[in-house]
């Protein structure tokens, strides 16, 4: 009988295992990692994972730490919100691509002359990484002409990678090089042990340095942007469309908010979205990046409540943070000031 | 002063601060561009949405003579939500109707979105928030269907 009671126990336990089952990397990296890395780790607008001489580099650590912090500023986001049983299994998921025998860094530090650091690192390092460390331009995203390189080169002083990435780590690397990128090996270069680390001395040293502009983002507290008008529904309406002129943008269309979500003719007539735009300025902004676009085209909308007329617009600056590409601040920033001079004006 | 390092780099990681979080939901669908955009309509209106309009952001930056692939923006909602939220919270006006980006990049289709979830940080009244997450249960089913089609 007791017997009996246990099997019942085990069989009721197995039974509930798939709720408690292991998170599944593949379907995790496929759905938060696959779309800027490559759905085999081929890269694009992230590193290439699965690029054999970057997993001879790199251990677990390095990948659990990027995973949790993200590049502040550079596009790759922190994953905060997974559990440590979640980034596991991404990692592992990734490692899978590793065919080398997997290594381990240690912490300790590596000592050497950041001074003379600093200017090797202006010799053979900056024409890449930046004058200070802040990495190649843009997303990776090389919209809409073919891909010419497979990889941004990294931002060296961004706190995520100083945070993930050990000094022996980084010694490794300036060893080894990545083959198939541009990143070559300092040993065949015929640097000395002690240049190599005098190299990762100085760009450990931009970890007591300020925070980078390139690691840097632009937060706000509103979300929208909220001007009351004066005027009447139509009056009002008619104002921004002369303002979105004398603004350098182009009136592109007026709807109902309601549009295609309600039979035509019983839309809401006191909810009125005004369409816009500046055509260099948002291929700019699309070169820039891509994703933009859920701000694209610039709109205002028009509601009329209890008698009272107001204009409301998305608040580019509050909105810039998601992308977390420090490249959009500026535009961002300028992008808020417009919506703000175009309705303005409107109530002129 | 080994312990001293130590306590320092724990020290130096604490005071990291990370990366703005993951807010954007992101794919590269499989399918050619106009498959893609008809595999994301359909899983789309399956979940009781409807596709208000797309704008075609190519056509307009093509005719001023900047070279640009496939390019647009679609708008959708639920008629009741959108007729709800849109007078009892006038403040989320300017977010309607969600939308989505699709474009191609090289031989690739990308699709991106906010995650609705990001609004409830935008909107903290605790009465929005399941309605946001319902969104983003909603739109990451939508992800998955259309990355999934072969």
């Amino acid at each position: 009988m007791p017997l009996r009671f246990a099997a019942i126990l085990i069989l009721s336990w197995l039974s509930i295992m798939p709720s408690y089952a292991a998170p599944d990397g593949a379907t995790l990296y496929a759905r938060h990692c696959a779309a800027c890395h490559g759905e085999d780790g081929e890269g694009g607008i992230g590193v290439p994972l699965s690029l054999p001489s970057f997993q001879a580099t790199i251990d677990e650590d390095y990948l659990h730490r990027s995973i949790r912090f993200g590049r502040p500023g550079r596009v790759m986001p922190a994953f905060t919100h997974f559990s440590e049983q979640e980034v596991d299994a991404i990692v592992k998921h990734v490692r899978g691509w590793n065919h080398s025998p997997a290594v381990k860094y240690p912490r300790t530090p590596v000592k050497g002359d950041a001074r003379n650091g600093r200017q090797l690192y202006a010799k053979y390092c900056a024409s890449c990484h930046g004058e200070n460390g802040g990495g190649g331009k843009g997303t990776g995203i090389t919209l809409p002409r073919p891909r010419v390189t497979a990889i941004v080169a990294p931002a060296l002083n961004n706190p995520g990678f100083l945070a993930s990435a050990t000094d022996t780590m980084i010694k490794a690397t300036l060893r080894k090089g990545r083959e198939g990128t541009p990143m070559p090996s300092h040993s065949k270069q015929a640097f000395k042990e002690k240049e190599i680390n005098d190299l990762v001395s100085f760009i450990r040293s931009y970890a007591r340095s300020p925070k980078a502009e390139s690691a840097t983002l632009i937060y706000t507290e509103s979300a929208t942007l909220t001007v009351d008008s004066p005027y009447d529904m139509k009056t009002t309406i008619e104002n921004i469309k002369r303002a979105v002129g004398s603004n350098n943008y182009i009136f592109i269309r007026e709807q109902p908010l309601s549009y295609g979500l309600t039979p035509e003719g019983q839309e809401d007539p006191q909810q009125h979205i005004i369409y816009f735009c500046n055509f260099n300025q948002m291929n700019e902004a699309i070169t820039t990046d891509p994703r933009v676009g859920l701000f694209l085209p610039c709109r205002i909308t028009v509601v009329e409540q209890d008698g009272k007329v107001k204009m409301m617009a998305v608040n580019p600056k509050r909105l810039s943070s998601i992308f977390n590409n420090s490249d959009l601040n500026e535009m961002c920033d300028e992008m808020t000031k417009r919506y703000m001079a175009i309705m303005e004006e409107a109530t002129l | 002063m080994k312990t001293l390092k130590i306590a320092l780099a724990l020290l130096f990681i604490s005071f990291i601060a990370p990366a703005a979080a993951d807010q954007l939901l992101m794919f590269r669908a499989p399918q050619s561009y106009p498959e893609a955009m008809s595999a994301l309509q359909a899983a789309i209106s399956a979940r009781g949405y409807k596709t208000t309009r797309v704008q075609n952001i190519d056509v307009g930056i093509t005719k001023t003579g900047h070279t640009i692939d496939y390019y647009k923006v679609l708008f959708y909602g639920k008629p009741d939500e959108v007729a709800h939220i849109s007078r009892e919270h006038p403040e989320l006006i300017p977010y309607l109707p969600l939308n989505i980006v699709m474009f191609a990049e090289d031989t690739d289709t990308v699709v991106v979105t906010n995650r609705p979830g990001m609004l409830a940080d935008f909107f903290p009244d605790p009465e929005l928030k399941p309605m946001f997450m319902r969104w983003e249960k909603d739109l990451v089913e939508i992800f998955d269907e259309v990355r999934e089609a072969r």
